[in-house]
């Protein structure tokens, strides 16, 4: 399989449209998905600003908002996990470094499936403009979580947002699940058939492997999130019943209004759905998700503390099979988001003990990185700082896991703010770490310039400590019996006792946010002004490092690579340099 | 930057863990028979869990700082990996977690593979937006039957959850807007919801189970302490879930007698 490409004579396109609008080529489609993902990324933080203030000062009079009601809060919180959730943790490490780097990093001169990718990126977009777009319609954005249990979400009636919003929000993912489809088989597609000639399965980077086994997850994930949000609107808006029973009464109401697309303006009676089987359709989806979301930063930070160790990365093989247990379990392990949710207890046995198990991969995984980190020579730049960062909290937010994955143990912390520490810790901020981490490594790759150190290390600083100090009070809360989506805490009086600790949340994160400004200003300042970046300017191994910066229309400048060594050949006795390019020619007898 | 980030790293992991061990914010008290059990399980998870935390961070901190590039620096040891290493260390985790996960079974099989006991109190719940109902069959020991049609949630209890008070066995049924269970005695519990789901959390009874529309569902606990007991609503509702939420009152059997009997008495 791993047959010499064919050399396509890419001549790069003319005219900005086609260019840069409508590109083809994978890597203005990896920084248009990046660019999405980081406006997505600062619309998401900026809700979370406004509910961490609504959480401590329920009455704050918010300039152009005004006061924010129980049911605003809401809609924040909906908004914000879905936008983060699907349109900067899967879109940036997956689609926007997965498309500039996969292909270069396996040596071929673009994606299998071109114009496949440009219709995945564009498809994307239109997902996120009709999300946003709830925000402006009659009612308002949804206020059923990013999780969207039925029959809330599955009925207008059960509170504002749940009419045209709500719609639009299921619409919007429909459209971004086959957006994630198209990209998924581009990716798979591309690694089965693109790679160079010498790049075997064992010699792909870990953040190839990653890219690859994620897109696997997407396609066999997004698919039933497909289905399931179809469904929901047949019962919204044509009256089917798939997850809405009969005997429900609305406040009042015996029968249930058109969802805001319905071709009916009667009212429908609901007969025999199951609520429960919304949680299980979302759950198959949502599980893999979180891995969707997390994989790409695992390989990242593979690729980077072997890197910037100048250190073979510990255990490469272990690595990927661990990759692919991970892959795997993932789809067993879903209903351990229901423990509570009236499902067989006895299921909950089963459910709990595959969770376990998938616990094993990850741990294997950060032994694999302390073990890369030993006796090697640690340049701690900032990529490397943000990857040093990813494994830190990934270790914090993976030993909450352990606790929940107890049934018993799950019985006082389910629903509570422990979760809510749990996911953002191990899948919010690790992942952005991530995501951090890549764009300070291949940010001179890209745009052929540095960014600025200084800037980086002190982002990196607050953002760490920032992090902790929002995300580790979560977990003392949630053993309080802080209960998670809770627009304040002024009625139930135990939680009341629980609000300066709230408070201190609140400045943490304004301080936290602040921070991301000098990303933000280091990001564009660095496009026009860093210092000029030299081919391989942190001396790594990988392919994208032996071409051209910014890489050429066709990466390789119509040379196809031919690959001798493994990805992460450092400190190679004898060797001339303290690395082997995987480009090298096979001197030296390695992997 | 190696020993910024090693002091950054372990003072994050030493403030951490100060919290968890000072148990500055901390389960409440329990009051159910399986608070006990449960509470243990929870040590000694936090225990296994907390060394493996502190390790981690620990050894992260310090490789890192110890490992540092510099001019004296020792050169790199090329190697890519240690098999028997990681044999060992996969063991080792995989019969942590999984043996903690089955030490923790039996409770939970205790608690919902087996039906309550037939002495146990029957209390229904109710969830709605936003407000919960409790229901005591009475005598005759038989919920009487409800019907949406019926429900009015402005004219509350009865006629909130929809009684057919036409119906015999519904005559001496008692709802409540209260709970009021005795101490000591098992609580057969009935768990429904007439919109959208909600759940039933009370965490001194360490005990939390979600109402869902279309489903009665049956759960049993045993209070072990007199005293009033806050419960919240923890599955999102709608606009007024932070508000949903009521209160548990242990009291003494002879109490609880003559409460329920004070309500009976005000039916007739
Ligand atoms: C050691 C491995 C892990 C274990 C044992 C574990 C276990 C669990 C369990 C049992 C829950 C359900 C808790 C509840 O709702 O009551 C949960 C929630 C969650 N986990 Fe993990 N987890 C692990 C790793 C991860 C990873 C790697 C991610 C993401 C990258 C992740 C993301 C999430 C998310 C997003 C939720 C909550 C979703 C929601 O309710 O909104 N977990 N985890
Ligand atoms: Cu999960
Ligand atoms: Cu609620």
């Amino acid at each position: 399989m791993a047959t010499t490409a064919p050399v396509h004579v890419h001549a790069a396109p003319q005219g900005f449209i086609r260019r840069y609008v409508f590109s083809l080529d994978h890597k203005v489609i990896g920084i248009q998905y990046y660019f999405l993902a980081l406006a997505a990324v600062f619309v998401g933080m900026f809700l979370s600003l406004l509910m961490r203030i609504h959480l401590v000062w329920p009455t704050a009079q918010i300039p152009l908002f005004g006061e924010i009601k129980p049911e605003t809060y809401l809609t924040l919180l909906t908004m914000h996990g879905t936008i983060m959730v699907f349109f900067v943790l899967t879109t940036a490490p997956q689609s926007g470094f997965g498309n500039y780097f996969l292909p270069i990093q396996i040596g071929a001169p673009d994606m299998a499936f071109p114009v496949l990718n440009m219709l995945s990126f564009w498809t994307t977009f239109v997902a996120f403009v009709v999300m946003i777009a709830a925000f402006f319609v009659a009612g308002g954005a949804p206020l059923h979580g990013w999780t969207g249990y039925a029959p809330l979400s599955a009925v207008p009636n059960s509170g504002p947002g749940e009419a045209l919003g709500a719609d639009l929000w299921i619409v919007s993912i429909a459209i971004f699940c086959i957006a994630s489809l198209m990209g998924a088989l581009n990716f798979i597609t591309t690694v089965l058939d693109l790679r160079a000639k010498g790049m075997t399965m064992m010699r792909m980077p870990l953040t190839v492997w990653a890219w690859f086994i994620t897109a696997i997850l997407g396609l066999l994930a997004f698919g039933v999130l497909l289905s399931a949000g179809i469904l929901l609107l047949m019962d919204r808006n044509l009256g089917t019943s798939f997850f809405v029973p009969g005997g429900l009464n609305f406040t009042g109401q015996l029968t249930v209004t058109p969802g805001g697309l319905s071709p009916s303006t009667t009212n429908f009676t609901h007969h025999g759905g199951s609520p429960l089987l919304w949680q299980h359709l979302f759950w198959f989806f949502g599980h893999p998700e979180v891995y969707i979301a997390i994989l790409p930063g695992m390989g990242v930070a593979s690729q980077l503390l072997s890197t910037f160790s100048r250190k073979p990365i510990f255990g490469y093989k272990a690595m990927v099979y661990a990759i692919m247990a991970i892959g795997i379990l993932g789809f067993v392990v879903w209903g351990h988001h229901m423990f509570m949710s009236g499902m067989s207890p006895y299921s909950a046995f089963a459910f709990s003990i595959m969770t376990m198990c998938i616990g094993v991969p990850s741990a294997i995984k950060t032994f694999n990185w302390l073990g890369t980190l030993w006796h090697g020579r640690i340049r701690l730049q900032t990529p490397m700082l943000f990857a040093i960062g990813f494994v830190s909290l990934f270790v914090s937010g993976g030993l909450s896991g352990p606790f929940l994955a107890q049934p018993v143990l799950d019985i006082p912390l389910h629903d509570t703010y422990f979760v809510v520490g749990h996911f953002h810790l191990i899948m919010g901020v690790a992942a952005i770490f991530g995501i951090f981490a890549g764009t300070y490594y291949w940010f001179p790759k890209m745009f052929g310039r540095m960014m600025n150190e200084r800037l980086g290390q002190i982002h990196f600083l607050i953002t760490l400590l920032g992090t902790y100090a929002i995300f580790m009070p979560m977990h003392y809360l949630g053993l309080a019996g802080q209960t998670r989506r809770y627009s304040q805490f002024t009625e139930v009086a135990y939680q009341t006792k629980l609000v300066p600790l709230q408070t201190f949340m609140t400045y943490a994160a304004l301080i936290t946010i602040a921070a991301q400004f000098l990303f933000l200003i280091n990001l564009f300042w660095s496009m026009r002004k860093g210092a000029k970046a030299s081919d391989n300017p942190w001396e790594s191994t990988t392919l994208e490092w032996s071409t051209a910066t910014p890489p050429p229309h066709d990466n390789f400048g119509g040379q196809t690579p031919v690959v001798s060594h493994g990805p992460y050949e450092y400190s190679v006795p004898g060797a001339p340099r303290d690395f082997i390019m995987q480009t090298d020619p096979a001197t030296t007898a390695t992997h | 930057m190696g020993l910024a980030l090693l002091v950054v790293i372990w003072l994050i992991t030493f403030v951490s863990t100060y919290f968890f061990i000072a148990k500055t914010w901390w389960l409440p008290h329990g009051a159910s028979t399986s608070a006990a059990f449960i509470d243990g399980q929870f040590t000694l998870t936090f225990i296994l869990m907390g060394i493996v935390f502190v390790a981690a961070q620990l050894a992260l901190g310090y490789l890192v700082w110890k490992f540092r590039d510099r001019p004296e620096a020792a050169p790199v040891e090329y190697s890519h990996g240690n098999t028997r290493l990681e044999v060992i260390w996969t063991t080792l985790t995989a019969i942590l977690f999984i043996g903690l996960n089955l030490m923790g079974s039996r409770v939970w099989a205790n608690e919902r593979f087996a039906p309550a006991s037939p002495g146990a109190v029957q209390v229904e719940v109710t969830g709605m937006q936003f407000a919960w109902y409790f229901r005591y069959p009475g005598p005759d020991g038989k919920y009487g039957p409800t019907s949406a049609k019926l429900m009015d949630a402005s004219a509350g209890s009865e006629a909130a959850i929809g009684l057919d008070t036409g119906d015999p066995s519904a005559k001496d049924d008692v709802v409540a807007g209260v709970m009021y269970v005795p101490v000591g005695r098992q609580v057969d519990l009935t768990l429904r919801a007439v919109d959208v789901i909600h759940s039933f959390f009370v965490p001194s009874f360490r005990f939390k189970q979600d109402a869902v529309p279309g489903l009665a569902i049956h759960m049993h606990f045993t209070p072990t302490e007199i005293g009033d007991y806050e419960m919240a609503c923890a599955e999102l509702c709608g606009l007024g879930h932070y508000k949903m939420h009521g209160m548990v009152k242990v009291v003494s059997q002879q109490d609880f007698d003559s409460w329920l009997a004070a309500r009976e008495a005000e039916k007739q």
